[in-house]
């Protein structure tokens, strides 16, 4: 029998990927934008999976808006992609240190 | 009902090991694949969890348009793989520990009897169950100023990016005033020629 818990682990699992996938990816913003996306899917499954077991559909109204704004997001970020790749000639994440930051 | 679990957990192991392969993958057009198929297997488990609608439109959405235009940028930018293997290893302390830490503590907040299925029984719906129809029901009444909220976001990322990409030194638009002031005697000359003659034995 599936629970909420299995749910809940195997989101919060790929959560966590997407996670340390920021964190290890030095080599180019595409990379980055993927793992955002795929954190944004494990807290869309973990909403879907409390929707099922309340037997409320609000939550999947949540994830209905949160995907409008993520595909939103995707389209911004790789257009300020393409622009940064014009300018600097590169995406690697280590060299994109013009701020100084 | 056991089909339902063994169904279970192919997906959600299919899921984390896409997931994983997406983020390890040297070559970018690879984990974009790799992110598709987590995709179809996201599709999946939202299918069991009785949002068809959400599924579908994740298939056709992320699938069909968004990473259509991850590959579509990916190839444009000519990206050289990198051999990174060093540098994966100097922060690899840093991915284990937090994949530890938020799985840690994901399992000790997920404790068996916080979210068993005691707790949260799932909700038999009838026969005549449309997600389709509840969640427009919802939708168009108590969330119709957000869904044209969406629906101006939409518009607005539509014109923030083609302002983006348009820039002005790569900007290809017609000259107006250029195309008005042109004659006819700029683009087509008339001459005048001899006839010429049919030369014997060259067809």
């Amino acid at each position: 029998m599936i629970s909420l818990a299995n749910y809940l682990i195997v989101s919060g699992i790929v959560f966590a990927i997407g996670l340390a996938g920021i964190v290890l990816n030095r080599k180019n913003l595409i990379v980055l934008l993927m793992c955002i996306e795929l954190m944004l899917l494990a807290v869309n499954t973990n909403f879907l999976a409390f929707s099922h077991f309340f037997g409320n559909n609000l939550g999947e109204v949540f994830v209905f808006f949160v995907l409008t704004v993520a595909a939103a997001e995707a389209a911004i970020g790789l257009a300020i992609m393409v622009v940064l790749y014009r300018n600097h000639n590169t995406i690697d994440v280590e060299q994109l240190d013009s701020l100084k930051g | 009902m056991l089909i339902e679990t063994i169904i279970f957990y192919v997906f959600a192991v299919m899921f984390i090991a896409n997931a994983t392969m997406v983020v390890t993958q040297r070559n970018t057009v690879y984990s974009a694949l790799f992110l598709v198929m987590t995709f179809f297997c996201a599709a999946a488990l939202w299918m069991m969890l009785d949002a068809e609608f959400l599924s579908i439109i994740l298939v056709l959405v992320y699938v069909g348009a968004v990473m259509t235009l991850f590959l579509f940028v990916i190839m444009m930018l000519q990206l050289e793989k990198l051999p990174t293997s060093q540098k994966l290893l100097r922060y690899l302390p840093w991915g284990v520990l937090i994949v530890a830490l938020t799985v840690g503590g994901l399992l000790y907040s997920i404790k068996p009897n916080n979210f068993s299925a005691d707790t949260f029984a799932t909700v038999a719906h009838p026969t005549d169950y449309s997600n389709i129809y509840q969640l427009g029901m919802v939708l168009y009444t108590h969330f119709v100023y957000p869904f044209e909220i969406a629906a101006v976001l939409l518009l607005v990322a539509i014109v923030s990016a083609i302002s983006l990409s348009l820039r002005k030194p790569h900007r290809k638009m017609q000259n107006v005033s250029n195309q008005v002031r042109v004659r006819r005697e700029d683009r087509i000359r008339l001459i005048n020629m001899p006839t010429e003659k049919k030369q014997e034995g060259n067809p």
